[in-house]
Formats: C-alpha cells, structure tokens, sequence
C-alpha cells in the first residue's frame, strides 16, 4: 500500500521492473563484461545513442504533463533542455583544465577571442554542485517568469505557442553571438572529464547511461503521481474548461505556472544530462524547429498517456537515427509524413492504437 | 471569520481579507447604477437589483436584455464601467477575481453546461468540493470520509449515484445540467446564479429541478435565469424583468405578466 504502489497496476511495475533490468544489469553487463569481439557485444555507440533517446523520452514526459494534461502546447521546451546542457557544458569546459589546445585556465574560445579572464556568468563554474543548482534554477526561474507575465495576461493557445517560440528563437540568436560568452555558435565541445572521470572510457559512458534511465524512470513516476493527484485532476480539467475550474475557486494562473515551471525543470535536467553523452551543446539545440519536434513525439505516442511521450521520443529518434544514416535527405519528409499521418488517423498517437487494438475503447 | 474566507488566510487570496460574508442586514447581492458597455452598446444600463438572504428570484427578458451580462459582472468575468456591485455589506466584487468570487460564495451555472467532460462524474463533484484550493494543497490533498459522505449526498441529490465512475461527457444533456447544479451545491455557495438551468431537459426533469430549487430557497439564495415560462410559473416568487440592460419591472409573476410594458416587450409577442 502507499502512495507508491497506486501509481501503477501488476502489469505496469512488473514494465518498470523489466525496463529497469534492461538498463541497470543488462546493459552494463553486454557493455562493460561482454568481449567486444563477442555477438553479443553493445558497442558504445548503441550506448550512446539510447542514453541519448532516454533524455529525449525525459523532455517528453515533460511536454506531455504540460500539453497532455494542462492543453498548455509550449513550442519553448527546446530552449529550457539547452538551458540545462549549456549550464552542465560550462562545468565540462572548466573541466578540461589545462588540456585544451591553448593550454590556458580560461576556455579555448575565451583564448581565441583574446578575453583575459572568465566573465561573470562563469563564476563558480568549476564546482560541480553550481552547476547542478543552475541546470534546475535557470530553466525553471525563466519559466517562472516567462509563464507569470504569459498566464496572468491570459494568453492561451496558440498564441501561448507562439510566444514560446519567439523566445527559443530570440535565446538562439543570443547564444550565436560570441560576447554572450558561451562560446557562440560553435558552443561547447571536446569535453575531457566529469567529477574527475574521463569522460570517453566505456565505464563513465555507462554510469552516465544509467543515471539517465534512473531519471527518466523518476520523472515517469513522480509525472504519474501528479497526474493521478488531485492537482493532476485539477490540470486536466483546466484543459477541458478553464473558466469553469476559475469558477470553482482554483486560481487556473498558480496551477499552469507550477506545471509549466516544472516541466521546464525536467527538461534543464534532461539537458544536463544529454550534454556529457553527446559530448556537445551548441545554440543550434534552441532552434525552435527543435521544440516543434518535442511535440511531435508526444503526439506520435499520444497526448495524455505519459508512457505515450516515451514510447513517441522512442520511435521519432529511432526512425530519425536510422533515415540520417541511410537516407538522410529523406529524413524531413519522413518527419513531415508522420506528422500528418498521426494527426489524421491516430488522435490518440501510438498509444491509442495499442488500446483499441486491445478492444479497450 | 468565515469558513470561507479563512481557508484562504495567508494564502493566494489572503487579500480578500473581508471579514467574509456580512448579510445581516437580510441583502446578499446588492446591484446599484450598473453600467457596462461594449464597443458603444451598453449592455447593461444603469441596471439596480437587490436579492434578499434565502431568496429565490427568477429574471427575464429577451434576448440581449443583458441577464448574461449581469452574471458575469458579478462573478468577475466582466469589469463593469460605472456602479457598485456588493457581496452582503462589506464584499466589494468589482476588486476580486473569478476565483476569489467563488471562494466568497458566490457559485454560477452557465448557460451550456460547463462539466469536465473526461473526468468521471464523482472527481467533477470532487473537484468542486469547497476545499482549500492551493497548488500545494491539491498535490497532497486526500478524501476524508466525511468529503466522501458529502459527495455520497450530493450524488444521491442530483440523481447520478449510479452514475458516480461514469466520464461526464456521457452524460445526458439533462444529466450535465443536474451534475453542473451538483458541482455548484459542493461549492457551499451562499448565492447561486443559474443561468437557464433546464434548457434542454425533459419535462420529467424541469419539475424536478423546480422541486430541488425550491428546497435549496431558504438555506441559500438563487438568481435564475431561464426562458421557460412555465418553469418560471413554478418557481416564481419574486420576478425581474430586464429590458435593454435595465429593470423593467419587478414583483410577483401575476403582477408582472400583467404589466403592459413588459407585454409589449416580452410577454405579448
């Protein structure tokens, strides 16, 4: 009993049961155990590339507490994800120490802009715990403030959208610039440590993997645990009739903004953790086609449904990871194709499918 | 304090630091001088209304007489441009928020009925409960039984306690406006605004909604708004006649019907 085993029925933990074997002792063990020279071998690049759709599947669940159940479509998300990637870079850069190619204390594109010492935004970089403060504070403070101005003068659909668009857009085109001081439009790469590891050994690619499934399978409960609440009811019913909700008593303004601050905190944590795997952050995350494409995974595996944005984050990388291998001028219209496919024939997204193909409804 | 008002001590609405309710000289709304125009056209004109504590009073009118209108002035939807608009003596509406209306006891029914389509019928009852209603709160909050018991009630009064696990949206049109009247009793309102509460109903149901309306008279006091004039017949006791945004006439039903300008406005066509 308690408040944990509500969250899900017999079937869904024994789920999160396998899907947590699969990432805690399966991987590693093909991984790290596993001779290299062996069919059974994950190779590294396997590693990366899941690690890399687990933090996706983060920022999914993200926008679907906040789409799915609040009907709040923020085409912003991308920029609260980078948020959270450029506050982890900042530490890898310090990180790197003397080793870069200009063998200086000061990142190497500080050197080659001929800055003599760290601008103010950098300080504290070099501690660990900072940056973990600022991969939560930043996306979640510029919500807070965003979403106070936007929610409290009533701006609602599409014109919410768009509004968050801007702002991806704008915070890109502020990043491009060099004096902003996060090393414009080449960003931050070439990381070489983290806490001390170094980054590229299989071993630190699969402790990083594995905190990133234990993150995405934390954020699917607690997403569980607040839709199932009564502020989750609460949200839902904003979706479906605002001004009666405003009628019942429930100032709809505190209830959007603490999803909305929320969800951007999940995505800065997913960021934070998609940056170390990948190995770069650079504005080109912000690009508000990028957030465009949040919602498209969401909607693939169908609003409203949590495991839905997973199983969407899943299929979208997954097929993207295949066509820009194999056809990667085909890739847009792919993308383009399943939007429209989605939209047309499964309202309900991947997940809808499944259940009516389970006779359920 | 009132239970109202003081859920909210401290909170988000701890500004509604009213005293709460204050109806002791026997006047829940008071209406004086209204006036509120869009774009020119003044929907409601100088509009005076008083209703009494434990009242049950029908208005009507044509259509764009402003019935809506006065609805929403009072619930805050609508800022008015001229007027005062009170709460008992001492609540000031025109200074609140939907939201803070509501918790002061003011619950309205809208013209289509405005349920929360896919929750089941028990978690719109449950939603609308009065109960501090804080992000913080909601997070944790749990039934007691007692809310329970209540909702149990509620259910057995609006006639759907076999229909507690069903999703509103399948609901009968009738069954929406009963759930909808539902939700507002949960509110513990002091004042209830009904606007065209039976539209839609069968015949069954409009007489059972006139019987529910006059049980609730006396413990709280209601503003209905309705176009159905054998409803009204019913129910009436004190009518308003609203004619472009202002009262046209006011008294028992007889008397109103008989009235030679509300004939020719409204009766008589």
């Amino acid at each position: 009993m308690g408040t944990f085993s509500r969250l899900y029925g017999a079937k869904g933990w024994l789920a999160i049961g396998i899907a947590a074997l699969v990432i805690f002792v399966l991987f590693p063990v093909l991984s790290l155990a596993v001779p290299p020279d062996s069919a059974f071998h994950v190779s590294s690049y396997w590693v990366t590339l899941l690690g890399k759709i687990m933090c996706y599947a983060i920022v999914a669940l993200a926008m679907d507490l906040i789409w799915g159940y609040c009907g709040i479509l923020s085409l912003g998300h991308g920029l609260f994800f980078a948020l959270g990637g450029y506050a982890m870079g900042m530490y890898l850069m310090r990180q790197i120490g003397r080793e870069g190619q200009y063998q200086s204390d000061l990142p190497d594109f500080m050197v080659f802009l001929d800055w003599k010492e760290l601008p103010w935004t950098w300080w504290m970089s070099d501690q660990f715990w900072w940056a973990m403060i600022l991969v939560v504070a930043v996306p979640g403070l510029l919500a807070f403030v965003f979403g106070y101005f936007a929610f409290r003068s009533r701006v609602k659909g599409v014109y919410f959208s768009i509004i968050t668009q801007a702002l991806t857009f704008a915070a890109m085109l502020l990043f491009f610039r060099n004096a902003t001081g996060f090393g414009g439009n080449n960003g931050f790469t070439d990381f070489k440590r983290i806490l001390g590891f170094t980054i590229a050994t299989p071993e630190t690619r699969m402790a990083l993997f594995a905190i990133t499934g234990a993150t995405l399978i934390g954020t699917l409960l607690l997403a569980r645990w607040i839709v199932t609440s009564k502020f989750g009811r609460v949200l839902a019913a904003i979706r479906d009739a605002e001004s009666r909700v405003a009628f019942c008593g429930y100032n709809t303004v505190h209830y959007k903004l603490a999803v909305f601050t929320l969800s951007a905190v999940i995505c800065g944590i997913a960021g934070a953790l998609y940056v170390p795997q990948v190995g770069i952050i650079n504005p080109g995350e912000m690009s508000p086609a990028n957030s465009i494409e949040i919602a498209i995974w969401v909607a693939v595996g169908g609003r409203g449904t949590l495991v839905g944005a997973i199983a969407g984050a899943g299929i979208v990388n997954g097929a993207k990871s295949f066509f820009t291998q194999a056809f990667p001028e085909f890739w847009l219209y792919f993308l383009g194709l399943l939007l429209i496919l989605v939209t047309l024939f499964l309202p309900q997204g991947v997940v809808g499918l499944v259940n009516k193909m389970r006779g359920k409804s | 304090m009132s239970n109202a008002i003081a859920a909210n001590e401290g909170g988000s609405f701890s500004h509604v630091a009213t005293g709460g309710l204050d109806a002791t000289h026997g006047v829940v709304l008071y209406l004086d001088d209204i006036s509120v125009s869009f774009d020119g056209f003044k929907a409601l004109n100088k509009l005076s209304l008083s209703i009494d504590v434990g009242e049950l009073r029908c208005v009507i009118g044509p259509n764009g007489a402003g019935k809506t209108t006065m609805m929403d002035v009072i619930t805050g939807k609508t800022r008015l441009d001229s007027g005062t608009c009170f709460f008992g003596q001492t609540i000031d509406l025109t200074r609140y928020t939907e939201a803070e209306i509501a918790h002061a006891g003011i619950g309205r029914k809208f013209q289509k009925p405005t349920i929360f389509e896919h929750h089941t019928v028990f978690e719109n009852l449950e939603l609308s409960m009065k109960a501090d209603k804080r992000v913080r709160k909601s997070l944790f909050a749990c039934l007691s039984s007692a809310e329970r018991d209540r909702i149990a009630e509620n259910l057995k009064l609006i006639r759907l306690a076999d229909a507690a696990d069903r999703v509103a949206g399948l609901l009968s049109h009738g069954q929406k406006q009963w759930l909808e009247i539902g939700m507002l009793l949960m509110q513990e309102p002091r004042l209830l605004l009904l606007d065209e509460p039976v539209a839609g109903m069968t015949d069954d149901e409009t007489d059972r909604t006139a019987d529910l309306f006059l049980s609730l008279a006396g413990r709280h006091s209601l503003v209905v708004v309705e176009h159905d004039m054998a409803f009204i017949e019913k129910i009436a006791r004190k009518v308003t006649v609203l004619h472009e945004g202002s009262v046209l006439a006011e008294g028992p039903m007889s008397q109103v019907q008989n009235d030679p300008r509300v004939i020719e406005v409204y009766l008589g066509r």
